[in-house]
């Protein structure tokens, strides 16, 4: 109370910061925002069992895919058409998997007409060991996929591992899936 | 000869253009029930398009939305009450598609943040007004003898100008 002048300009400082507070506060929500992805919405199916469903096979190709072919081993389940664009950019990596035997490749095909999927797969090869066709979209509703491509890891027991949106990259699957895989056939929970 | 042909040709670019929108927008069946088809409308109106994010998928015109609407439409003519029908979604999608968002955990900072930046700007205001009326009081109080001496030496200095 003796020095009144001395209190008002420690007060006067302590408001001097609060822009810079501010523009601190503000600036760390905006970079944080910089690394989010709101095109990716996380799956609420991790960890759980792949829902029930059986899809018929591809015209004139067999093996179609339902709940039980996924229980057994490790696969991938890719969610694919032949309307997808960058579908055919991760194509060729799935291609690479299945000549080398690194794991079971399935594939979801959906929304699409029979003939063009089968041409699709004619023309840029077909690295899937079944593929269930998906005319309706409704399994992939109960898969929760909102757009393709997708990629599911599933375990041995049938559980949905993690799930990969947009096209799978090498650097996805170098530093993402084979990991995840490896980790897997060690035993280990795997994180992706 | 040609100049004809061409023509055709212009007309005919000009008719595919008029039938373009149909193509862009495909129209829903309604419900044959319309007290059935208005819950489905209501349930639409909750859920948000996964694709163009912040819409509902009743205003969306994306495939996966009109999908949905028409899941939607086949829960409710099931026999799904309006909770179970949103529910059978949420289990696919999350509580991402829900445009207005349960409240939990996770959630309250959303809905009690408003509230709290509230309660935290009056506080300051209050907080500064008191700050303020400090010093203003401290105007009408005599001046102690150190000031006095300086006011003073200033009144003095104004003097030998």
């Amino acid at each position: 109370m003796n020095e009144p002048g001395l209190e008002q300009r420690s007060s006067r400082n302590w408001l001097g910061l609060l822009p810079l507070a501010v523009v601190l506060i503000i600036g760390g929500f905006l970079f944080a925002g910089l690394s989010l992805q709101p095109k990716e919405i996380p799956s609420v199916l991790i960890g759980k069992a792949v829902p029930e469903f059986d899809l018929p096979a591809l015209p004139n190709r067999p093996k179609g895919l339902k709940t039980g072919d996924l229980k057994g081993q490790i696969s991938l389940v890719n969610v694919f058409a032949s309307w997808c664009v960058s579908c055919r950019a991760e194509h060729p990596l799935f291609m690479k998997l299945s000549t080398h035997g690194v794991v079971p490749v399935h594939g979801l095909n959906y929304k699409d007409e029979g003939p063009a999927a089968i041409g699709w797969l004619r023309r840029y090869g077909d690295p899937y060991d079944r593929v269930g066709h998906d005319l309706k979209g409704r399994v992939g509703i109960d898969w929760g996929v909102y757009g393709v491509p997708e990629t599911f890891l599933v375990d041995a027991e049938g559980r949905i591992v993690c799930k990969h949106i947009g096209p799978v990259m090498a650097r996805d699957l170098e530093e993402k899936l084979l990991p995840a895989i490896h980790a897997l056939r060690q035993g280990d929970t795997a994180q992706c | 000869m040609l100049m004809v042909n061409l023509r055709c040709l212009i007309v005919a670019i000009c008719l595919v253009g008029l039938v373009a929108p149909a193509w862009s927008v495909a129209v829903d069946t309604p419900l044959a029930d319309p007290s059935l088809e208005a819950r489905a409308r209501a349930i639409h109106k909750q859920l948000r398009c996964l694709v163009c994010q912040n819409q509902s998928i009743e205003d969306s015109n994306s495939s996966l939305a009109r999908d949905l609407r028409i899941l939607v439409r086949d829960r409710v003519t099931a026999g799904d009450s309006d909770a179970a029908a949103i529910d059978f979604v949420v289990d696919r999608y999350g509580d991402w598609v829900l445009l207005r968002p349960p409240m939990k955990w996770g959630t309250a900072i959303l809905w009690l943040g408003p509230a709290l930046f509230l309660i935290l700007a009056l506080t300051l205001i209050v907080f500064w007004y008191r700050r303020r009326q400090g010093p203003d009081a401290a105007i009408g109080a005599p001046l102690n003898a150190n000031e006095k001496a300086q006011l003073r030496a200033l009144l003095d200095d104004g003097d030998h100008t």
